[in-house]
């Protein structure tokens, strides 16, 4: 290294600017692809999504001589070919705690609010990345799970095809529900400030919730189990009418006015909060 | 400029800074000092608006660091060098943080060059030395090109090179009419940096001097003097505010309340033999632990706190 020389602190280059909502989310871009625990996250989420379908697909076809007339009657080609959603979300969803607890882990929230401290434009700045990141890349392997899936489907002449009613909007579905699971993430990670206390409380609130409300009497647990967050949110992948669900629209609806609760809640203790 | 009015701050039960006021002023270096856990760096998180202050007030060139439209072009701070995550590189942080205003990628190169890590400015900082990361720090410290610096320890973990490397830095840019305001727990590096020191103990404003105040109330007024005569030359010296005692031996004396140059005029008068005449001096690090120490015991238990920094709390 050298340390020699007259230091030229103001040297070519001026640094003039100011802080803008635009400029937090270039940082925040550029804070979320330079590192290498995010991009292999997001590329097991990307394969999760796009070959588990796949995968279940072919085993589902090499089975088929085998299954019951029951099975073969239930059998939903849309589901089978989105199947990686299941374990995609909790790539997502680890990942959205991960993009701000991992700053609070390390410290580097210090730069950060330094940089920005009114704070807000920067929890709009992650959740806006990641949301938009998570659905760009959900959407197309989403499609090539469902495309990819079809064709092995035709084995047997169990496949559907994307104009066949409400399978669009379940495909384009499983990213929209993906991209407000990380944004869920994000919020918690937001408020707890901790990662492994985001991540319990992001397994909390999916996993273990519906666990507990089993445990109800039927009718209580029947009446709650449309608005737990998991099954209101997968909603929207439904190709069958499920009357102990919500319809896909108002789940999903209800799915997003859970984070956005969360994510208030985040952005007024942000403000109120010494880092 | 940096002001500081009745700052006081709690965390929960313990006070870690109680009502302290001063200003730091543009053109010189400023010294923070004071013992470990003395409130330093809850002052210098208040002053980047990390933690808000539980009273009063504090600002940067007139308006609270929040306010400003480009904080980082106001005050570039460096507060826990190693809170970087280590999976990114130098460039990737710093750019980053020149993202969110609008900063030029070809300024982030500058400040790399500036602090000395071309040679890793890719590498994940997780492989980097405290030296390094201090640098790295005082890079992103300077990337605003701003008018106030605040920083905390920058020389902690530096070699002697490095340490002489921040000297020259922080006085260069002192020299340029910045207001360059760092903390140190160690006085005599300060007293060579800086020339003006705030001094604080168990969140308290101990002291706000120059460096030539502090230095000259530091020198201690007893002059040590060896003379066989020293009967004689004890009665010379007798006058108000002046006190002879014995030191060691029957023929040394400690005299206090007269210059080295006194008592030599008075020794030469009285035709009085002198072997050897001594200001003594006390160390600046003797000086500061005794006017801390003071504090402490002023302070007895009413203060009570022995928070330490507050990053440790997380």
């Amino acid at each position: 290294m050298s340390t020699t020389g007259v230091p030229a602190f103001s040297a070519a280059h001026p640094a003039t600017g100011r802080v803008t909502q635009l400029g937090v989310v270039r940082s925040e871009w550029t804070k979320l692809w330079s590192l290498r625990s995010t991009r292999w996250t997001l590329l097991v989420a990307v394969i999760a999504m796009a070959g588990i379908g796949i995968i279940i697909s072919a085993v589902q076809m090499s089975h088929w001589s085998q299954m019951s007339a029951g099975d073969r009657a239930s059998f939903n080609p849309v589901d089978v070919s989105l199947g990686g959603w299941n374990l995609a979300q909790l790539a997502i969803g680890v990942l959205g705690v991960l993009v701000i607890s991992g700053e609070y882990s390390t410290g580097s929230i210090l730069s950060t609010f330094a940089a920005v401290p009114r704070r807000l434009p920067v929890l709009w700045g992650k959740a806006g990345v990641f949301a938009v990141v998570t659905f760009c890349l959900m959407l197309p392997s989403a499609f090539v799970a469902f495309f990819a899936s079809q064709a092995i489907l035709t084995d047997h002449h169990v496949q559907t095809s994307l104009g066949a009613p409400n399978v669009a909007r379940a495909v384009i579905g499983a990213a929209l529900f993906l991209a407000v699971i990380g944004l869920l993430g994000l919020a918690l990670g937001a408020l707890v400030r901790n990662t492994a206390g985001g991540i319990a409380a992001f397994a909390g609130l999916m996993y273990v919730l519906p666990g507990l409300n089993a445990l109800l009497p039927a009718s209580w647990g029947n009446a709650i189990s449309p608005y737990l967050p998991l099954s209101a949110g997968s909603a929207i992948m439904a190709i069958r009418p499920d009357p102990s669900s919500l319809s896909p629209w108002a789940g999903f609806a209800v799915f997003c006015g859970y984070t956005a609760v969360l994510g208030a809640l985040a952005a007024y203790l942000l403000i109120r909060r010494d880092t | 400029m940096i002001d500081v009015r009745g700052a006081t701050k709690r965390y929960g039960e313990k006070v870690a800074l109680d009502d302290v006021t001063f200003s730091v002023q543009p053109g010189i270096v400023t010294g923070f000092v004071g013992p470990n856990g003395a409130g330093k760096s809850t002052l210098m998180r208040l002053v980047i608006g990390l933690d808000a202050p539980s009273s009063g007030t504090v600002t940067v060139n007139g308006r609270a660091y929040r306010d400003h439209a480009a904080p980082l072009h106001e005050v570039g701070a460096l507060l826990e060098a190693s809170a970087i995550h280590p999976g990114r590189s130098a460039v990737s942080h710093l750019l980053a943080l020149a993202q969110t205003h609008g900063i030029a990628r070809a300024r982030v190169d500058d400040v790399i060059d500036i602090v000395g890590l071309r040679d890793v400015a890719n590498r994940r900082v997780g492989t980097f030395s405290l030296g390094m990361f201090q640098r790295l720090g005082i890079a992103a410290a300077l990337l605003g090109d701003p008018a106030t610096l605040v920083l905390d320890e920058p020389s902690n973990g530096l070699d002697p090179e490095g340490i002489l490397w921040i000297r020259t830095l922080l006085k260069g840019l002192a020299a340029e009419g910045r207001t360059v305001f760092v903390s140190s727990h160690h006085m005599s590096e300060m007293a060579i940096t800086a020339d003006h020191l705030i001094v604080i103990g168990r969140g308290h404003l101990i002291a706000d001097t120059s460096v030539a105040d502090f230095v000259r109330q530091a020198s201690s007024k007893i002059v040590r003097v060896r003379t066989p005569d020293a009967s004689r030359l004890t009665t010379a010296l007798a006058a108000d505010g002046v006190s002879v005692g014995h030191d060691g031996g029957i023929d040394v004396l400690e005299v206090s309340g007269l210059s080295a140059e006194q008592v030599g005029q008075a020794a030469f008068a009285n035709q009085i033999l002198l072997y050897e005449l001594t200001p003594e001096q006390a160390s600046l690090e003797e000086a500061f632990m005794h006017m801390t120490r003071e504090a402490v015991e002023f302070q007895g238990s009413a203060a009570g706190s022995d928070r330490a920094e507050p990053g440790a709390s997380q």
